[in-house]
């Protein structure tokens, strides 16, 4: 809690936003691309053309940028091997990437609080539950993915799931390891003294003290999130290769990176981008929400 | 010690157990039924109900998982779907390839981290010091494939000094096997690089605040051993452990290194049991580089130990 209103003050005051922009700039550029790409997403639509109409005669057609804000255009990142509009391509696959990304990190990070608090406060259930976390932490996540989803033939929604699933031990292990230290300051004593049931000291007392971290680690799991699910389609193990996503568009066009190098290189490119972009807020929520930390790093 | 090792080794049972049991349960709670997969498409029930049979799965599910686990524990991880061999046999034929990425990746990513996160530190606050935290964000965020194209489509299809793909066992000369392995260990590990550099960096710059760090610079001991005796071998811990379990990072690019580099490893094998859906291939995959994941940290428990003589549990 603290953490988190100790934001509120500096961009409130007068000029704040000038002061916030020096001292975060990773938060801000991060999130200036990260905007950017979002709205670039939920306009596609009316920016882009057909991301699935196929034109063989227009084949492997190279980029041509000055196009760029030419509507209608179909080679402004130049088109595929079908025929397709890279960039209509590109901007469809967007989509996919933040919603993924943005599902896990949502459902990992909730499941892992109510997880995580419940083997912090609960000694009898945290041995049961961090051997649990273990195991799951042991086998490499992008290999359990692989196997839900090749096991379940699904859509989105399963990637989604099977990328929950090995994210969450590492939100648990933080979750509990500030609930330990928590747990030992004195307010926790007093409020226990004073005859509070374990369910409120654990979500009035306890919980808000998670959430700086949590909320650090979630743009993390986000982060790894979009990655894992460009690795996951890559290999066909991930999202139905019809729908045009950034894994997707480069396993497709891999037999032709000497002829067409721009069918790889666009959906990598936005890839790398997105994803560094989410680590650079990452980073500066860390070093603004976590003072201690932020020092130590610096 | 040797009680500790010990100790050590017993503590890791529960947890292979539990990722056996995982394992087990994916497959078997998992929706499609194997036998119908084996049978193909035109099986009759009769057909089905017959494999389902010949492979156990009427039994109930703790019998299941008891015999499975008895095998495994005999180094039989069942039998391919679609190749007619077992798949510990499998693995081990495709293990070269992989254990060779492996052994030039960590080499590599280690030497070259662990330099960076030194004289970042050493060099705190410089221009240098930005330019590795740079490096280490970007490594984070780029992923295996896209940066194993891109050093394809520079070094080997534009400058041609390196071969596109393939590999070449060891067994037909240390450069065609080297040559082949250049590009697929800087791909995968760039990000193995970003994370011990950033982990070095951080603990270098802690251990030489401390106290003796200044004594050792005020009697006038040379930079070299100073950073490297006094500093590194005090901030090895923390390194270590990272190193360690930086490993799971490898373990999953391993698989789509081996994709983009067309490596014929353990990791091509899983993928291309995916598009088969021979599910004792992934089971079984998936159990030993869990195995190796549990190994190399228990590894490096051990090596605290060595880094530090207080660490007596």
């Amino acid at each position: 809690m603290a953490g988190a209103a100790a934001e509120a003050p500096i961009a409130a005051r007068p000029g704040g936003a000038r002061v916030f922009i020096r001292r975060n700039p990773t938060i801000v550029i991060g999130g200036a691309l990260l905007v950017i790409m979002l709205i670039l997403a939920v306009l596609a639509p009316f920016i882009a053309g057909d991301p699935l109409h196929v034109n063989p005669v227009n084949r492997l057609q190279p980029p041509d940028l000055a196009k760029l804000f030419v509507p209608g255009a179909v080679d402004r990142f130049g088109t595929d091997n079908l025929g397709r509009d890279v960039f209509a391509r590109t901007i469809y696959g967007a989509r996919v990437s933040l919603l993924v990304g943005i599902f896990v990190a949502f459902f990992s990070t909730t499941i892992g609080l109510f997880v995580g608090l419940a083997a912090g406060y609960y000694r009898a259930l945290d041995t049961v539950i961090m051997r649990l976390m273990d195991a799951l932490m042991a086998i490499p996540g992008i290999l359990l993915a692989i196997a839900l989803v090749a096991l379940t033939r699904g859509g989105v929604p399963v990637v989604i799931f099977a990328i929950t699933i090995p994210e969450i031990p590492r939100v648990v292990r933080l979750v509990r390891a500030v609930v330990l230290t928590v747990r030992e300051r004195p307010f926790i004593d007093a409020a226990v003294s004073v005859g509070s049931r374990p369910k409120k000291v654990i979500l009035r007392h306890i919980l808000p003290n998670t959430l700086a971290p949590l909320i650090v680690q979630a743009t993390y799991v986000c982060a790894s999130a979009i990655l894992v699910e460009a690795g996951l389609s890559f290999l066909g193990a991930g999202v139905p290769p019809e729908i045009p996503t950034w894994g997707n568009m480069i396993a497709q066009s891999r037999l032709f990176l000497s002829r067409a190098p721009w069918t790889v290189f666009f959906p990598g490119a936005c890839l790398a981008i997105v994803v560094l972009a989410i680590n650079l807020v990452g980073d500066g929520l860390r070093d603004r929400l976590d003072p201690r930390l932020a020092r130590r790093m610096r | 010690m040797i009680a500790y090792i010990i100790r050590r080794l017993i503590a890791t049972i529960p947890v292979m157990l539990l990722v056996a049991i995982i394992v087990f349960l994916l497959v078997h709670l998992a929706p499609g039924d194997p036998a119908s997969v084996i049978a193909g498409d035109n099986a009759t029930s009769d057909q089905i109900a017959a494999i389902r049979a010949a492979l156990g799965l009427d039994r109930p599910l703790w019998e299941q998982f008891a015999i499975w686990i008895g095998n495994v524990l005999q180094g039989d991880l069942g039998h391919s779907l679609f190749w007619n061999r077992s798949v510990s046999e499998l693995i081990l034929q495709r293990a070269e390839p992989t254990i060779s990425l492996a052994i030039t990746t960590l080499i590599l990513a280690v030497t070259i981290s662990i330099t960076l996160g030194v004289l970042a530190a050493w060099k705190a606050g410089s221009g240098l010091d930005r330019a590795v935290m740079g490096v280490a964000v970007t490594g984070f965020s780029v992923p295996v494939f896209v940066v194993g194209y891109l050093l394809v489509f520079v070094f080997a299809i534009q400058l041609g000094w390196l071969p596109v793909q393939g590999y070449r066992p060891i067994a037909e000369g240390l450069w065609p096997w080297l040559e082949r392995l250049i590009l697929p260990s800087i791909a995968l590990g760039l990000a193995y690089v970003a994370l011990i550099a950033r982990i070095t960096r951080t603990t270098m710059l802690e251990v030489l605040a401390e106290d003796y760090m200044r004594t050792a610079e005020a009697k006038g001991v040379a930079t070299r051993p100073m950073l490297l005796k006094h500093a590194l071998k005090n901030a090895a811990v923390p390194i270590v452990t990272i190193v360690g379990i930086g490993v799971a990072l490898l373990i999953g690019g391993v698989v789509i290194t081996e994709t983009v580099f067309n490596i014929p490893g353990i990791g091509r094998l899983v993928v291309d049991a995916i598009a088969r859906r021979d599910y004792p291939i992934i089971q079984g995959v998936i159990l030993v580089f869990s195995g190796v994941y549990v190994l190399v940290n228990l590894a490096v428990d051990i090596s605290y130990t060595f880094f530090d003589p207080r660490v007596r549990y």
